[in-house]
């Protein structure tokens, strides 16, 4: 099935049991996720010479959307420095399970265990964005609640949950994994179904129970995988496997399409939109709008940015979705239990959560669109912060003192172009097939290019929009 | 036809075409603008955090002087592409004169750190027509056709 085990190549294999390379990474992220709090709290309030604004927001930033995510998927959760602590003490252990943790072990409701906080989360970060962005200070209090929001969450609970359920970067990480060029997966179920103590969930001497809450065997998406690689390390039959794939394999799959998720595509698409308006566009009305947190114009500015991102887009979109059920020949009105709860969505509430993950490739192509701009204009604020990270006149690196140039200018815009265009097509191509998917009306013929047209449509403007905001 | 193995080799020689006229389209020079041997004159305000106009639009081939004034604190104008800058402080008018030799639309950006905002005080130098827009959009119908095309047959 167009898949390459890359675990079986030895080194590859040792190295992702082994806790030592992950451990130093994760060491590493989180000694320069301090040095980023401390950095925001005692350096220069100057935004674009502070190392606590440009390392997170534009290195980090950038090895995340246009890396990290397009590439491995949730890679970057596995090395994340914001859930260690917490987890740390959950476990009582550094490395292999030992002795015992603290904490009191709760189970995550059942009615949260979704993603809608993760939405809610992420609109709220992003409705403060441009002083989060820009403000040390703030920046700084942001990522310490992010750390102390992360330790409260595993002395309560099971488990990650502050990674699966809570963190608004973890949502938006695992929507867009479904692209991902590689998966983690049970390599022959039937091994899983006679290993009765199922240890990559249970744990075992080796290794933890998936702190994801994730039973491996059941995987077919890597949304809620955190490739921690801990069932790697449970596993007695070495049944798991990283493998390499095609990318988008996941959207192909209409098993687990959720309304939490569905809307999730939503908010990133349209926070890509609108910050390419307010932090690239040439306004200074919108920049001010949105920076004067409190202010009669930021509270016009945050309405229209909920009601854009929860009404506008969605309606629209809603729309598209009935028109194609309507041409594409499914009439049948529900009736009983199913009206009643399609009441919201009307008719279409099951078109509307399936199509939706056409936006997918859709909203991370917008997001490497809009931060290729942003990180190639802003990167070179890198190198004097590395040299001077608390702005006391330090020159480790013999940078300090590199002036601001935006790199690659010139090819930027074409850049740009191509990756928005590629996400509209296979979006589009996204859209073909999940309208193939979609069940036939034992009456009506249903005709899957006339209900993919809308989408289609829509996805087109949603990109020549973007077009006009990045390069036109 | 029949010599191709598989449904998957009958995809690939569509993208093929498609990636072919994409790129015809992407490189294609669109007509020659006629260049303008005249002068142009622009006062842009500078002020915390945008241009005022933010947009400034100029024919190819134009000689164009930027007069650059700040009304609060230092200011600059880096031109996207064409990689030139201009500075000015409070008050003082500072110029910056080039020929507008390469069309489509370039971002202004601050050049000298102004404040919080700073990194997002942009702006847009228009020069002609913005042959990418109108491309991409020619090939996003085109792969949208090649889509449906390789989906649905
Ligand atoms: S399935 Fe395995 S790798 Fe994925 S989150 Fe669970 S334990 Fe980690
Ligand atoms: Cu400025």
């Amino acid at each position: 099935m167009n898949r390459v085990e890359l675990t079986r190549v030895p080194l590859i294999k040792t190295a992702l049991r082994s806790r030592w390379p992950q451990l130093i990474l994760r060491v590493i992220a989180l000694a320069g996720f301090l040095l980023a709090i401390l950095a925001g709290i005692s350096g220069t309030p100057v935004g674009s010479r502070n190392f606590g604004i440009v390392f997170v927001w534009i290195g980090w930033w950038a090895l995340l959307m246009l890396v990290a995510v397009p590439l491995f998927g949730r890679g970057w959760c596995s090395v994340c420095p914001i859930p260690m602590p917490g987890e740390w003490l959950q476990q009582g252990a550094l490395l292999k399970p030992q002795g015992r943790g603290l904490g009191l072990g709760k189970r995550w409701p059942n009615k949260l265990r979704n993603i809608w906080l993760q939405n809610g989360a992420f609109v709220l970060v992003a409705l403060f964005s441009t002083v989060i962005l820009t403000s040390p200070l703030t920046s700084a209090l942001v990522l310490t609640a992010f750390l102390v929001i992360a330790i409260a969450a595993s002395l309560v609970f099971e488990r990650r949950a502050f990674c699966r359920y809570l963190c608004p970067v973890g949502g938006f990480i695992g929507l867009y994994s479904q692209v991902a060029p590689v998966e983690l997966r049970v390599i022959d179920t039937s091994v899983c179904a006679s290993h009765t103590e199922k240890t990559c969930y249970a744990g075992s001497a080796e290794g933890y129970g998936c702190p994801w809450q994730v039973f491996p065997p059941g995987l077919v998406k890597n949304t809620y995988c955190g490739t921690c690689m801990e069932c790697l390390r449970t596993c007695p039959h070495d049944n798991l496997a990283i493998n390499l794939r095609p990318f988008g394999t996941d959207l192909n799959n209409p098993t687990g399409r959720k309304m939490d998720e569905a809307f999730k595509a939503f908010i990133m698409l349209g926070s890509a939109v609108v910050y390419s308006a307010v932090m690239l566009g040439p306004w200074g009305f919108l920049k001010s709008a949105a920076y004067h947190i409190g202010s009669v114009q930021w509270l016009v500015y945050a309405a229209g940015f909920l009601t854009f991102l929860f009404l506008l887009l969605p309606g629209l979109f809603y729309a598209a979705v009935a028109l194609g059920q309507t041409l594409g020949g499914k009439k049948a009105k529900p009736t009983g239990k199913a009206a009643s709860r399609s009441r919201l969505f009307g008719t279409h509430r099951q078109a509307f959560t399936g199509f939706a993950y056409s936006l997918v490739p859709l909203g991370l192509a917008a997001w490497i669109a809009f931060s290729v701009s942003f990180v190639f204009a802003n990167i070179s604020y890198l190198w004097p912060v590395l040299s001077d990270p608390m702005g006391w006149g330090w020159n480790l690196l013999g940078t300090a003192s590199l002036s601001w140039t935006p790199y690659l200018t010139q090819a930027v815009p074409t850049l740009q172009a191509l990756i928005l265009l590629g996400g509209l097509l296979w979006a589009s191509r996204t859209s073909l097939r999940i309208a193939d998917q979609q069940p036939a009306q034992p009456t009506a013929i249903t005709r899957p290019l006339l209900q993919a047209l809308p989408i289609i449509a829509f996805c087109a403007a949603v990109t020549f929009g973007l077009l006009g905001l990045l390069i036109a | 036809m029949k010599m191709l193995p598989s449904s998957l080799m009958n995809k690939h020689w569509k993208w093929g075409i498609f990636i072919l006229l994409a790129l015809t389209i992407l490189l294609l020079p669109l007509p020659a603008q006629s260049a303008q041997a005249s002068e142009k004159y622009i006062q842009i305000q500078a002020s915390s955090y945008e241009y005022n106009p933010g947009v400034v639009r100029v024919k190819p081939g134009e000689r164009v002087t930027l007069e650059l004034t700040s009304t609060d604190v230092t200011h600059g104008i880096y031109i996207d592409g064409y990689n030139l800058e201009v500075i000015a402080e409070p008050g003082q008018t500072q110029t910056l004169s080039f020929v507008a030799d390469q069309t489509g639309t370039f971002r202004l950006r601050c050049s000298v750190t102004c404040g919080a905002l700073h990194p997002f005080m942009t702006g847009k130098l228009q020069v002609g027509t913005n042959a990418l827009l109108w491309k991409s959009i020619a090939i996003a119908a085109l792969g949208i056709a090649v889509v449906i095309w390789t989906v649905r047959t």
